[in-house]
């Protein structure tokens, strides 16, 4: 667990909105992820979450600071680096079948590992449904598939952003133990960014607490409840107390006053 | 910018009867045998009164019938007719006998008898007041059986025609699509090319292109290169303009989706954009397929050595009309096959929009 994959220092990142107004998404952002860790971005909308994983997988450029994997720089998209996003990542031109093979076809893998288009289809529970086409398959599906087609080309570090933050709570429960299932499964290195509290508890090693503009980690809490852990569990509302303190504080709110 | 959506544009001989509306109404309609057999019925008595008339009414008006042989068999224009119209009704009684054994098929088969029936009919009265009595203006207007004559008169220069016609379409058509589906990539990628040249391709789209006729037919080596020229010419504005919004219209997120998953820059754009593109592509298509029908006739009637339009040119200066309505026929058959064979190859091709989208593929 301690071999470092991800290291990550000194990150700032502002962007300009349509009035010309800067907007520091992010202000000197360090952490280091280990190898097979799953670790959590939590915090509210605008604390510059989704920026963060969007430089980690190379779709962006911070304006300073260094992002290391294994001790190289990032420069660029790369397959190393699977991405799922919230909703509609998937294309709708190709089957299922099709969208999870398409890291291998792109990469001129396929015919060597078309058996392991169908070992993601049978782990993600979607036999029978491989010529299905996206807008045919319901969005808990869609999103195992997208998560299952960036698993493929075995990346070192899984970005998932949000990615079942589209989903109604019973199939969101169910994509949380399908991709814990995936994590062992894999020993992929997970990050995950989600504004749900008891979704970052349930699935993570660390969860990161950021506060918004300029985006900055305030927090990091080590989850050490093992697994399989209950949703329901002591330890695990008393987790969550922690999570919404921090995160009250961080979104600023003003402090009731008293005065009696 | 780019015109119309492309969702809404004219699909040309798309099939109506397969239209999502229908389903519940096949679901709960239930012909009874009764309903089928009268539609059948319908269908069979309207073109029999076809050949009825054919036979029973009198020749009045003074009309020349000439008799020709083939195959060692003496047939005039009247022989032929009813030969051409008991084909049809062999026809539709095979799809009757095929369409009783199923219950959709029964209800689609008895939806457009009282239509046949009609056409038999007007079929009859049409052979009464243009052959039979000559009551409409002649040579304008001659009756369905004297049409029939240019085939027993000229087939193999019929025939001749026709090919020509459908080799100047399929060489048009491929050159025309490849080049605009080409440079259509180009301007949705390229912000340059879209610069240099989107203004040309939009003057380009305003102007007919029969009117670069005098120039084409001094410019092209031969006739026919100067008409797939034009035809390349009228298809390049709806199918380049269609295939440029397709390709910019690719969310951002599928190229990003993309490019984590490992595809170059090539793949972006043939594995990204382009599927992505192909409803506009097809679009753009069928757009193009009707400037295109037009100019490969109007450049066939004003200087091509052959081709249907060639052929209604050349029987016009003869008076010939019923060879002009025989060459309108096959036209409307030809034009409607061709439509009918790029529904079917642009239903497989986005066959994965099928449910997605309103637009019936």
């Amino acid at each position: 667990m301690s071999d470092v994959v991800l290291e990550v220092s000194g990150v700032s990142r502002t962007y300009y909105d349509d009035k010309k107004n800067a907007v520091e998404a992010l202000r000197d952002i360090g952490l280091t992820v280990s190898r097979g860790e799953f670790v959590t971005f939590i915090g509210s909308s605008g604390c510059g979450k989704t920026t963060l994983l969007r430089l980690i997988a190379g779709l962006d450029e911070p304006q300073s600071g260094k992002l290391l994997l294994y001790g190289m720089e990032i420069s660029g998209a790369n397959p190393n680096r699977g991405y799922v996003v919230q909703q509609g990542g998937l294309f709708p031109w190709l089957s299922v079948w099709d969208n999870i093979a398409y890291g291998l076809k792109v990469r001129g893998q396929y015919r060597k590992h078309k058996a392991d288009v169908a070992k993601y289809v049978r782990l993600i529970g979607l036999e029978g449904f491989e010529k299905s086409f996206p807008h045919q398959i319901s969005g808990g599906m869609a999103q195992r598939v997208a998560i299952a087609r960036a698993l493929i080309n075995e990346p070192e570090l899984l970005l998932l952003d949000e990615p079942m933050g589209a989903l109604d709570s019973f199939t969101r429960a169910d994509i949380q133990d399908k991709l814990l299932e995936l994590h062992r499964e894999s020993g992929a290195t997970m990050l995950l960014v989600t504004h749900d509290v008891d979704e970052a508890i349930f699935l993570s090693d660390r969860i990161f607490i950021m506060t918004p503009r300029p985006g900055k980690i305030k927090h990091i809490l080590r989850v050490s409840i093992p697994h399989p852990r209950h949703r329901g569990g002591v330890d695990f509302f008393s987790l969550r107390r922690d999570i919404l303190e921090q995160l009250e504080l961080a979104s600023a709110m003003p402090q009731p006053e008293y005065k009696i | 910018m780019w015109g119309s959506t492309p969702q809404a544009a004219p699909e040309w001989g798309a099939d109506v009867s397969k239209t999502a509306k229908q389903i519940p109404t096949q679901i709960l309609k239930q012909p009874s045998n009764v309903r089928f057999f009268f539609g059948a019925a319908l269908t069979l008595i309207g073109f029999a009164s076809a050949i009825a008339v054919n036979i029973a009414v009198p020749q009045v008006a003074k009309v020349k019938i000439a008799e020709y042989e083939y195959f060692g068999v003496t047939l005039d224009f009247n022989t032929l007719y009813r030969g051409v119209i008991a084909g049809i009704i062999a026809i539709y009684a095979i799809c009757g006998v095929w369409a009783y054994f199923d219950n959709d098929r029964q209800l689609k088969y008895i939806k457009r008898a009282p239509f046949r029936f009609v056409l038999g009919i007007a079929l009859a009265a049409w052979d009464i007041l243009g052959t039979k009595y000559r009551l409409l203006p002649q040579p304008f207007f001659p009756g369905p059986a004297q049409i029939v004559e240019t085939f027993l008169n000229e087939p193999a220069f019929v025939l001749e025609n026709m090919l020509y016609s459908l080799r100047l379409y399929g060489a048009g058509f491929v050159v025309g699509v490849t080049f605009g589906v080409g440079t259509g990539i180009l301007i949705g990628w390229f912000p340059k090319v879209y610069y240099w040249v989107s203004p040309v391709l939009r003057i380009t789209g305003v102007i007919p292109a029969v009117a670069w006729m005098p120039f084409a037919l001094t410019l092209a080596p031969t006739p026919f290169s100067a008409a797939v020229l034009l035809m390349t010419l009228c298809a390049w504005f709806p199918i380049a303009s269609f295939t440029a919004q397709g390709v910019q219209s690719t969310a951002k997120i599928h190229f990003e989706v993309a490019k984590t998953l490992g595809a170059n820059t090539a793949q972006l754009v043939f594995r990204v954009a382009i599927p992505h593109a192909l409803p506009q592509i097809f679009g753009g298509i069928a757009m193009a397929n009707g400037f295109m029908f037009t100019t490969l006739v109007m450049s066939e009637m004003m200087g091509q050595p052959g081709g249907l339009g060639y052929y209604i040119q050349l029987s016009r200066v003869w008076s010939a009309y019923y060879k002009v309505f025989a060459a309108i026929v096959i036209m409307a058959v030809l034009f409607s096959i061709i439509l009918y064979i790029i529904s079917i190859v642009q239903g497989y091709a986005l066959r994965w929009q099928k449910g997605l989208v309103k637009q019936n593929v």
